[in-house]
């Protein structure tokens, strides 16, 4: 089972700490092509989280019987099974989503995020532990594109959640810029993703020496965090 | 009594980064009073608007860096950058625009990557490119000449209150050349059109030919002040001229001549004020050559087979990548050794 410890650091290592978009810097091909807006970055974040959720599962069930030589092999496989649900299932139910995020959900298979967790976590812990932290991963990865998506697409055309009817038909996407804003293109396009991607890492490492700082100063109630040694 | 003064045989540079920019900035005054002329006073709001935004942002930035204001502040640096992007803009364009681009320029080409000295782009060029690859219609609605606008009505353009006539806005010479050419299918030469069209003047483009000339007015006066570098400018014109020239006495009727190409769109702006910026362009004497040259290149392969009316920014900006190559395999021998080991 897990201990409420174990559960705390597993959430903070998805969610901040081990950020797959921000510290361990993975899976950037998806993050650039598919944030162009916020409803995109959501629903393959979604896809991603779903898929690591059960590969981690998967192999952290096999993890005994699988050989060390052709593990790397044997985890494609695995992950790639589950890829190919998700990709059948978004195509037939959510279809007009699917043809926008195109080639992206394939990949996933490729997403070097799934392999990593699979590799570094799912292959040397139990499935419940394996669960969690495919799932805050994923949610990690869901917060910063969410976060990112919606920025460029602010920046770039003015609105938020444009193409949201695709999910739930029948909710309009806010349009928050005035209609004649002429939209900054530069900020959908890939230089834009990789300037705003720089940006939000610059925030996440202000935000950490801030809190770093606040904990040395005097006074200050010593909170030690245990170094984490998990692999990237 | 003994004196301690430099002795004669040490060159004594009584130079700051401020006397260079003041100096910069005295060498931009010929091309904008041509501009000015042609134009009307639209480019010196530009130019007021492009200035307090690159002070406001070199503030800012200063202040978050925790650098001192004052001495940074004052240095024209930021002014250089804010004059280069007012001139390379469109005079009628709105006020946002040009404070857009000035502050990505002083915000993220100059500051996130260090700042004054530090940068690896242009900044100037990365707002003219941002922009034009952003808002590219804004970007490419040039005044037509002889339109007299009063300074009401030009405030009026730039700060929105009037509507944006497309007939108000027309191309430049470069852009005009390449879309007659396009229309025309090979029915149409390159002669004729100097010839025909009104936008043509006696060598280049109706009166811009004036301001880009006042460009090389000033660069030369800059060289004559050793302020920049022969090697950069001349590996420029060499490079677009060369090229240019090639092609034009190759098929004449589809190429316009290297003179045209000289002082149309950005060629001298960019020869003079661009490749010679000290801190994107190269540093070794052999490497502003080979920089200017190959910046010359690829303008004008950009200018005349590529989709953008110019090519001076995207060229500068390619070869800012290529500045620590060129650096690298250009480094003079050091004294007393020899070549190379």
């Amino acid at each position: 089972m897990i201990s409420r410890e174990e559960f705390a650091q597993i959430r903070n290592n998805g969610v901040w700490s081990q950020n797959t978009s921000l510290v361990q810097i993975l899976g950037l091909c998806p993050l650039l092509a598919v944030t162009t807006n916020l409803v995109n970055g959501v629903m393959l974040s979604l896809a991603t989280i779903l898929v690591m959720a059960v590969s981690n599962v998967a192999v952290a069930s096999l993890r005994n019987l699988i050989p060390h030589e052709i593990r790397i092999p044997v985890f494609i496989l695995i992950v790639a099974a589950l890829v190919t649900v998700v990709d059948l299932v978004l195509n037939a139910q959510l279809h007009q989503l699917y043809l926008v995020l195109g080639i992206f959900i394939p990949l996933i298979v490729t997403n070097c995020i799934v392999l990593a967790r699979v590799e570094a976590f799912a292959n040397r812990n139990p499935p419940l532990q394996s669960l969690f932290d495919g799932v805050f991963m994923g949610v990690g990865m869901l917060w910063t594109l969410a976060l990112l998506g919606g920025l460029r697409e602010l920046i770039g055309a003015g609105t938020l959640f444009s193409g949201i009817d695709m999910v739930l038909p029948g909710v309009q996407p806010l349009q928050l810029l005035p209609a004649d804003y002429p939209g900054f293109l530069l900020a959908i396009l890939p230089p834009g993703a990789f300037i705003l991607l720089g940006c939000l890492i610059a925030w996440k490492n202000w935000i950490e020496a801030r809190m770093a700082a606040r904990a040395r100063r005097p006074g200050h109630r010593q909170t030690a965090t245990p170094a984490v040694a998990d692999g990237r | 009594m003994i004196d301690f003064s430099t002795p004669p045989y040490l060159l004594q540079a009584h130079t700051s980064v401020r006397r260079v920019m003041v100096q910069v900035l005295v060498a931009l005054l010929p091309g904008i009073g041509a501009y000015v002329w042609l134009i009307g006073p639209s480019i010196l709001l530009q130019l007021l608007v492009a200035s307090l935004a690159a002070l406001l942002a070199e503030a800012l930035m200063l202040r978050l860096r925790g650098r001192p204001l004052g001495l940074f502040l004052s240095d024209g640096s930021a002014l250089v950058t804010a004059w280069l992007i007012a001139l390379t803009f469109p005079p009628l364009a709105p006020w946002w625009l040009i404070t857009v681009g000035t502050l990505l320029a002083i915000v993220v080409a100059k500051h996130l990557y260090g700042g004054l000295g530090q940068n690896p782009f242009n900044p100037a060029m990365i707002a003219f490119a941002a922009c034009i690859v952003s808002f590219p219609a804004l970007m490419s609605q040039w005044p037509v000449l002889g339109l007299k606008l009063t300074l009401v009505e030009q405030l009026e353009m730039i700060f929105g209150l009037a509507p944006r006539i497309d007939a108000l806005s027309g191309a430049t010479p470069l852009d005009a050349l390449k879309t007659a050419l396009k229309i025309g299918e090979g029915n149409i030469d390159i002669p004729t059109l100097l010839a025909t069209q009104e936008v043509f003047g006696t060598f280049a483009g109706r009166g811009w030919e004036w301001v880009t000339a006042g460009y090389l007015l000033g660069g030369l006066w800059l060289w004559q002040r050793k302020v920049i570098h022969w090697q950069a400018p001349a590996g420029f014109i060499c490079g677009l001229s060369l090229l240019a020239g090639a092609l034009w006495l190759w098929n004449p009727e589809r190429f316009a001549s290297p003179l045209f190409h000289l002082f149309s769109g950005g060629a001298m702006l960019g020869a003079f004020f661009i490749v010679t910026d000290p801190v994107s362009g190269c540093t070794t004497t052999r490497g502003r050559l080979i920089f200017g040259f190959l910046a010359g290149v690829i303008a004008y392969t950009i200018r005349v087979f590529g989709g953008y009316p110019d090519g001076v920014a995207f060229a500068v900006l390619l070869l800012n990548l290529c500045v620590p190559l060129i650096d690298m395999y250009t480094r003079p021998p050091i004294f007393g050794m020899k070549d190379g080991k």
